[in-house]
């Protein structure tokens, strides 16, 4: 079993490496001098770009920047934000915890809801039910989410009056500094929130998830219905059934657990196109997380945040993929044994 | 009865040619042909939005701003689905906007696919060092959300609808490189291919002639599927202020101008958000008439 | 009192108004401890027919029966419940290709022990004790170690040997054994056919043996039903259906055999192929292949005549001679 996560582990080096090549390269192909930009309309003398260009390193040959580059990256040094000044690092922690927090909420309404719906599209195909979930989940995957995202706030924020139009966290709510806040909203609220707190987080969360989480719910609900639709009529399902089995038992015991494996394949995969889907959710939403801080970095220029960003977001996946190919060779056998 | 009468009563009926059974299976899915039709009109629509628009796409009508659409109070049928910010008509300007929608997507797609083939057959074919080079390339760029690696794409170049589509496509070439390259993989195990090189054939001939056709099926299904994700994309770029730029009616982009009249002007975010929905449906249906058309495996 | 009692037995798909009949009013019986060997080509509805018994026939097929019984139990009026009981229990079924019907993600140990758990229950302890045991008995060397293998690493004919202890699990009266040798090798086929009658002597059990190969159930059974086209064609005791075939399709089956043409050139068959979906005739539905055909075949249905303990569905059963009785 080690052996087997750790061939899958050379494998990521590569592509690592890859990555940092190509975050650097995009700082270094932008059209412009980084020192006029943050110099900006003031414009700057001559004897202080060639020193402002020695103190950031910009006058050293472009290998031995990208060395130094990878040498910070190793330490947790991302550079600094030209437009706040602080650590890359230090802006991106708490955006991350943010998009994090409605990513696992999109991630859990899309799976909960989402599974269960196919197994009964599969188990009563032609069905009524079956024609509608699959429907519904063709619209979901063709909407674009910013205008899903628009209209859900003009239908149940505006008109309803039921949910909060933008945000994370109402003003009014104050978390105490001084106690150990975990930087998540929902888990700090109740723990250390006032009454009506919690439930304020909960009220500015539910439109985002489910914005959010319905590209991947559309897709798991299509893959669940499919797999199970191609275990259902595989040999082993018959002998289950004429082992006496309940049908509640072939579906849930012996079908799903096949099922599954293309499933689990899907979700770390949608886990890339949610940080995509995050960019648009969080815009509309106003969510103070890595998508909008993205975007806006892009929008004011901000280099640093951009290469570090995509640098984060990058390993990000592929940790994520990672675990996702580690989890599937748990679950199929046949994989652990093969390679 | 006679021999023959028996013999044909036994045999079974004569096989259809592959474009015959491709045919009969896509037009059972009515889904399929639905979305055939859809598109079909759109690129009516798309091609003579000269004639078929009411007015032109920048007439700008200082006296009929934010008018709602012909069915609510207030709406004339001057203007059938309303006006926005500037007096802009939406119905016209939704068509001069599948113009650009499906030019880029056939941009995209086209460029995209050329080039995912070239080079996924050259990975496939040649493998070792050019091989791995492609893969690891592949492989990077895979690792990041598609959205994502365009959005920096075009902050270096510069947003602008031309550079949002070269930046789409380049994010889309990875998947028609890995596929052709899959597909190579098995093509070239088998035995007509390796009979052929026995035979003498050049590497070009081998790539293009001999295994490419066989390779088509799950190509022509992703090129439909990439259709729809260049206009999602687009529409999104064109949202975030990274794509077409204002006063282009780009579908997207129509719908970041008149954010803030979303709560009083129902009409001029619905409708562009309704049009790209249902173009890209049509795109997704489709793509799967003609997966489930086209593989063999599900046939039954 | 028969063990199975299978009257008029169909089954259906497709449109009500004209049905596609996979099995069509077959009727036979079993008895306790009866060797049974079911014969017929691809698409002739032996299969079909054991699944209906089971119960395994879904939507959109229908089994339609005059009656169907087995022990005391009418299988077409009990519960879904009370069916659960019997199937895997009582009654239970083997299949063609082990190697795809074992669970890939569970272990061995844990599929038999699964079958133990529903229909006996006990602790876990005894449970593993029995599937040992149940190892043993049909041969698979070193069970305790194998109890933790899962079904992906084991070859085909050790797949079908925990397919059999599976079902043999809980002491069925009837074990249905539906091609259990066609997707192994020839040298394990032998082994397999062995442990089955083996087994079935020890436990007594009845034992259906359906295969295409009439060779097979030569010498093992005691009854041979043989099946064309989704009807019965002709039932009679084994040795006796050997030596003197009533039926031309039995005749042609027979001459088939390698060691019943030592004597020709050529090995004898019926030209055509069995009628599929769209082109059943009209008729005795033998009647384009038959050598012996008339009109009176091509037009009317042949009825079932019974006489010394055979059925035939013809209507000129073959004389002692081989020959169709035309003046009878």
């Amino acid at each position: 079993m080690l052996q087997f996560i750790f061939r899958r582990l050379g494998l990521v080096i590569p592509t690592f490496i890859g990555i940092t090549l190509l975050t650097f390269a995009f700082v270094h192909l932008i059209p412009g001098d980084p020192i006029m930009i943050m110099a900006g309309e003031r414009g700057i003398s001559p004897e202080r770009h060639a020193l402002l260009m020695h103190q950031f390193g910009l006058d050293l040959p472009i290998w031995k920047q990208y060395f130094i580059y990878i040498q910070g990256v190793l330490h947790g040094d991302l550079g600094i934000s030209l437009s706040s000044r602080t650590p890359v690092w230090n802006e991106f922690i708490p955006r991350f915890q943010a998009t994090l927090e409605l990513g696992v909420c999109a991630m859990l309404f899309a799976i909960i809801v989402g599974i269960p719906v196919g197994i009964i599209a599969a188990v009563k195909r032609g069905s009524i039910f079956d024609h509608t979930a699959v429907s519904i989940s063709l619209a979901g995957y063709s909407m674009p989410i910013f205008w899903w995202g628009i209209m859900l706030i003009m239908f149940v924020s505006v008109k309803l009056n039921l949910l909060p139009v933008s945000g994370r966290i109402s003003d009014v709510v104050f978390l105490d500094e001084s106690k150990p806040l975990t930087g998540f909203m929902l888990i700090d609220t109740l723990l250390w929130g006032e009454p009506g707190d919690f439930k304020d987080a909960i009220q500015h969360i539910i439109l985002p998830a489910i914005v959010l989480g319905t590209i991947p719910l559309a897709v798991i609900v299509r893959m669940t219905r499919s797999a199970m639709l191609e275990v259902l009529g595989e040999d082993y399902i018959r002998t289950a059934r004429a082992k006496g089995l309940t049908p509640l038992r072939v579906i849930l015991v012996h079908a799903l657990r096949n099922a599954m494996l293309p499933v689990i394949t899907i979700i770390g995969l949608q886990v890339g196109s949610l940080l995509a889907g995050a960019i648009l959710t969080e815009t509309i939403f106003s969510w103070p997380g890595l998508g909008r801080w993205l975007i806006e970095a892009l929008q004011r220029r901000d280099y640093p945040v951009v290469q570090g960003g995509v640098l984060l977001i990058a390993m990000l996946i592929i940790a994520v993929n990672f675990i996702v190919d580690i989890l599937y060779g748990v679950i199929n056998p046949r994989i652990r044994h093969k390679k | 009865m006679s021999i023959q009468d028996t013999h044909s009563k036994i045999m079974p009926s004569k096989p259809l040619t592959p474009l015959q059974e491709f045919h009969v299976y896509f037009c059972q899915n009515r889904g399929a042909l639905v979305g055939a039709i859809f598109i079909c009109i759109m690129l009516l629509v798309a091609i003579f939005a000269n004639f078929l628009a009411p007015h032109g796409p920048a007439e700008q009508f200082r006296d009929a701003l934010l008018h709602p659409p012909v069915w609510q109070e207030g709406g004339t049928w001057q203007f059938i689905l309303g006006t926005d910010d500037v007096g802009r008509d939406i119905l016209s300007r939704l068509m001069y906007g599948a113009r650009l929608s499906l030019l880029v997507g056939c941009l995209v797609v086209l460029l995209s696919l050329f080039f995912g083939v070239v080079f996924g057959l050259m990975a496939g074919y040649f493998g070792g060092g050019v091989d791995a080079v492609i893969m690891r390339i592949v492989d990077i760029m895979l690792a990041l959300p598609s959205l994502l690696l365009a959005l920096v794409l075009v902050a270096i170049f510069g947003p602008s609808i031309w550079n949002a589509s070269l930046a789409l496509t380049f994010v889309a070439l990875p998947h028609y490189i890995r596929l052709t390259r899959s597909a190579v993989l098995v093509e070239s195990q088998r035995d007509y291919v390796i009979a052929s090189s026995v035979a003498g054939a050049s590497a070009t001939r081998q790539m293009f002639i001999n295994i490419l056709p066989n390779c088509l099926a799950p190509l022509i299904v992703q090129a439909s599927l990439g259709f729809s994700n260049a206009i999602l994309d687009m529409a999104a770029l064109g949202f975030l202020g990274m794509g077409a730029q204002p006063p282009t009616p780009e579908w997207g982009t129509m719908l970041s101008d008149v954010l803030q009249y979303a709560a009083s002007a129902w009409w001029v975010v619905t409708f562009p958000g309704i049009v790209i929905l249902l173009t890209v449906l049509a795109f997704n249906l489709v793509g799967d008439g003609l997966r489930d058309a086209l593989d063999p495996k599900l046939k039954q | 009192m028969a063990l199975l009692n299978v009257n008029k037995l169909s089954v259906q798909f497709g449109d009500p108004h004209s049905p596609f009949k996979a099995v069509d009013r077959i009727s036979y019986n079993i008895n306790a401890g009866q060797v049974v060997g079911i014969v017929g080509e691809s698409g002739s509805g032996k299969s079909v027919s054991s699944l209906a018994i089971m119960g395994l026939i879904d939507f959109p097929g229908k089994v339609i029966a005059e009656d169907l019984h087995f022990a005391e139990n009418d299988l077409q009026q009990i519960s879904a419940k009370q069916r659960r009981k019997i199937v895997g229990a009582d009654i239970a079924m083997i299949f063609q290709d082990p190697m795809t019907s074992l669970n890939p993600c569970f272990t061995v140990g844990y599929q038999i022990m699964e079958a133990i758990k529903v229909h006996q229950g006990g602790s876990r302890r005894t449970r593993r004790q029995h599937a040992i045991t149940l190892l043993e008995r049909v041969g698979i060397p070193d069970p305790a170690s194998r109890m933790n293998v899962y079904p992906h690493q084991l070859s085909g004919g050790m797949s079908q040997r925990i397919m059999i202890a599976m079902a043999i699990a809980c002491k069925p009266k009837l074990l249905i054994a539906d091609e259990p040798t066609t997707a192994l090798d020839v040298t394990i086929q032998a082994q397999i056919i062995e442990l089955l009658l083996a087994l079935q002597q020890q436990e007594n059990m009845a034992l259906i043996l359906i295969t295409h190969d009439l060779a097979l159930v030569a010498q093992s059974a005691h009854q041979i039903i043989v099946m064309y086209a989704g009807q019965v064609v002709e039932v009679g005791q084994a040795a006796e259906i050997f030596s003197i075939p009533r039926h031309p399709y039995t005749q042609a089956l027979l001459n088939a055999l390698p060691e019943f043409s030592t004597d020709k050139a050529k090995l004898v068959s019926l030209p055509g192929v069995v009628p599929g979906k769209y082109d059943r005739p009209t008729g005795c539905l033998l009647s384009p292949r038959c050598p012996y055909v008339t009109e009176t075949c091509r037009q009317q249905e042949p009825e079932i005549f019974e006489f010394e303990g055979r059925q035939v569905k013809c209507h000129y059963p073959l004389d002692n001679s081989g020959r169709p009785s035309y003046d009878a």
